[in-house]
């Protein structure tokens, strides 16, 4: 899924302590050598503690579009459609809100074009619907949903934009494989430096 | 000028009520001797206009001043503020000189307030492709070898238009500068030992939105720097207390402040920042990603709205900056871009970093209109808003946009934004 950026992005990175430490060599992929000046530096300043796996576990909570992250649990857009009445709906509206309306929150549901950049026309990943409402919302009690309840929202937004269906669960399995119908609209950044205005 | 000498008291912490209110009326009157910063019973601050009697100016030389203090202030006679909104506040261009930011002025984005962090229990964890995934308290921070540089940050969403009457602070406030000290991060690289596999790395804050930003690992070791220190003293909480990344030169979002993780991959997260947030429309229905560096641009800062011009010689003067490296040269117009003048750069230019620049200029009395553009060391010169749409299409939304901006000088000496719309 993500071999394009695989591709744009591969660094060769590595360090030569080849003759002493005082130089710290890092080749990129752009072919930009890196040196850093460490001079009289020890190998480690052994400063800092190790990360116990446990600790690293609970602060971990990125969810990545190959859908490494995803907790278990699972959830459907019928169950997520009653906690977006309940929970997001004052701040983000309807499909029948009116355009005018004043919304404290952007608009998350749309199926016409227009000028909104929502989940079915701009988001490239589904992943990151789950990814965003676990760590940031409900904007006034963050962190403040389970899984499963992140699942089933996740699944009813999908399902409002017309992105999947209304039977369809979603889980750490069936998230990454939901292909978004804005994903190939994205491009890595095209300017290239120098002169040109791009 | 218009009299005005009123004692309102002024609610100029308006957000989203959106009423503006000029300079001049805050400034203008005789009768008005200063304007203060009040907290009013709502815990708002207020600016109130006190009168020359209220002040009680009397001669300097005659009274005993206040005895050395724990803290300066700012003269009561200065009004300088940000200019908040419901998403960020802006530093006001006009009203500073050189280049150096005062750290309250600096300007504010973020995504879900500012979080109160006890510095005892900070810590930054590093993971994920390293050889040993460590934690570090500040203390630790601050016992690496350090580094201490200046440079801009600016939002990548820093173009406001669409009327006359607006200052810089509301063209373009979300850009400041600060004398940043920190640990690079390519230091710590070295002490968890990046994978040579590792092509990106999650920068992760502790706000209540846990922003997220993913960055590619070369400008970690590159340039990219754990800042703990702004302006000699600890990072104001605005701006990340106790520590944040600073990323030199790129869109401010990817400068992830309250940092408390990163985390090496080979991969990038597609975070809601960077997907549908922090992208443009380009051509061709494309939406452009990972735009991380901030092209070259300029402001002229004086004169500007809401000033009133008198005749005679004075001095144009603003900031340049790009974030791809150093000022090469600023170029002013005085007649609409017909003919252009270099300007003088203020040593030191430095990489990536607000250069002042300046041009001595004679009003006649006579409409015309000042122009300034930059070009930086790498042979690129800041575009015109139409330069702009060509390239990009008229879909090109809000960020990564630096169009050279005017100021229409009347025949009455008012100067005005030449406000030009995006699309
Ligand atoms: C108190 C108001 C409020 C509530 C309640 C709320 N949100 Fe939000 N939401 C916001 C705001 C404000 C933003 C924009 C935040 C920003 O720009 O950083 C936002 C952004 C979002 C976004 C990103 C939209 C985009 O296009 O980038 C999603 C998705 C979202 N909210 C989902 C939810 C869900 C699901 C709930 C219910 C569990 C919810 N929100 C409840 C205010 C709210």
């Amino acid at each position: 899924m993500n071999k394009l950026w695989i591709v744009c992005s591969y660094l060769i990175v590595w360090s030569c302590n080849s003759n002493s430490d005082s130089l710290h060599v890092i080749v990129t992929a752009e072919g930009k050598t890196i040196k850093i000046d460490s001079t009289n530096w020890p190998s480690s300043f052994q400063l800092g503690r190790p990360a116990s796996p446990e600790e690293i576990k609970k602060i971990d909570i990125d969810v990545r579009p190959d859908g490494t992250g995803l907790p278990a649990g699972e959830g459907s857009a019928i169950a997520g459609k009653a906690i977006y009445l309940s929970k997001c709906v004052a701040c983000h509206g309807t499909d029948t809100t009116s355009p005018e309306a004043k919304l404290l929150g952007p608009v998350l549901i749309s199926t016409k074009p227009g000028k909104n950049k929502t989940i079915g026309n701009y988001w490239p990943y589904a992943t990151t619907l789950f990814d965003y409402v676990r760590r940031a919302m409900p904007y006034n009690e963050p962190g403040s949903l389970t899984n499963e309840e992140v699942y089933q929202l996740t699944a009813f937004l999908l399902q409002a934009n017309k992105v999947i269906g209304e039977k369809e669960v979603m889980n750490a399995k069936t998230l990454p494989m939901v292909v978004m119908p804005a994903q190939n609209r994205f491009i890595p950044d095209d300017r290239k430096g120098g002169p040109e205005v791009r | 000028m218009q009299m005005k000498g009123d004692k309102k008291e002024i609610d100029q912490d308006k957000g989203s009520k959106g009423k503006s209110i000029s300079r001049r009326v805050l400034l203008g009157g005789a009768a008005t001797a200063a304007v203060v910063l009040l907290k009013s019973s709502y815990g708002q601050v207020v600016q109130k206009a006190i009168t020359q009697a209220e002040l009680k100016i009397s001669d300097p030389t005659k009274v005993q001043g206040p005895p050395p203090g724990v803290l300066g202030t700012r003269s009561k006679f200065e009004t300088l503020v940000k200019k908040p909104s419901d998403t960020s506040s802006r530093t006001p261009l006009q009203d500073l000189f050189g280049t150096i930011t005062p750290s309250d002025l600096h300007y504010e984005r973020h995504h879900a307030g500012v979080p109160v962090i006890d510095p005892h229990s900070y810590s930054l964890t590093l993971h994920g492709m390293v050889k040993k995934p460590l934690v570090f308290s500040l203390a630790d921070l601050k016992r690496f070898p350090s580094v201490t540089r200046i440079f801009f940050v600016e939002c990548s969403g820093n173009y406001r238009g669409g009327k006359e009457e607006m200052t810089p602070q509301e063209i373009c406030g979300l850009t400041s500068q600060s004398e940043w000290t920190g640990v690079m991060l390519s230091t710590l690289f070295r002490e968890v030992g990046v994978k040579t596999t590792a092509s990106w790395f999650l920068a992760e804050g502790s706000d209540a939105a846990v922003m997220s930003r993913s960055i590619p690992v070369s400008k970690g070791w590159e340039d990219a720097m754990i800042a703990y220190a702004q302006n000699g003293e600890a990072i104001r909480p605005e701006q990340g207390y106790p520590a944040r990344l600073l990323l030199p030169g790129w869109e401010g979002n990817t400068s992830v402040k309250w940092l408390r993780r990163i985390e090496l991959s080979d991969q990038p997260f597609m975070t809601r920042e960077e997907t549908a947030k922090y992208t443009e429309g380009v051509k061709d229905g494309k939406v452009r990603q990972f735009s991380f560096v901030m092209d070259a641009r300029s402001i002229i800062t004086y004169p500007a709205y809401p000033q009133q011009l008198q005749k005679g010689w004075m001095e144009i003067r603003g900031i340049a900056w790009s974030g791809r490296g150093k000022i090469y040269k600023v170029e002013v117009s005085t007649d609409g871009g017909k003919t252009w003048n270099d300007a003088r750069l203020q040593d030191p230019v430095l990489d990536k970093a607000h250069t002042a620049f300046r041009y001595l200029w004679e009003w006649k009395g006579g409409a015309a209109e000042l122009m300034s553009r930059a070009i930086d060391e790498t042979g690129y010169m800041q575009p015109t808003m139409k330069q702009l749409i060509d390239a990009r299409g008229k879909d090109m939304g809000g960020y990564h946009l630096n169009p050279v901006t005017s100021w229409l000088i009347e025949r009455d000496g008012r100067v005005l934004f030449k406000a030009e719309l995006t699309s």
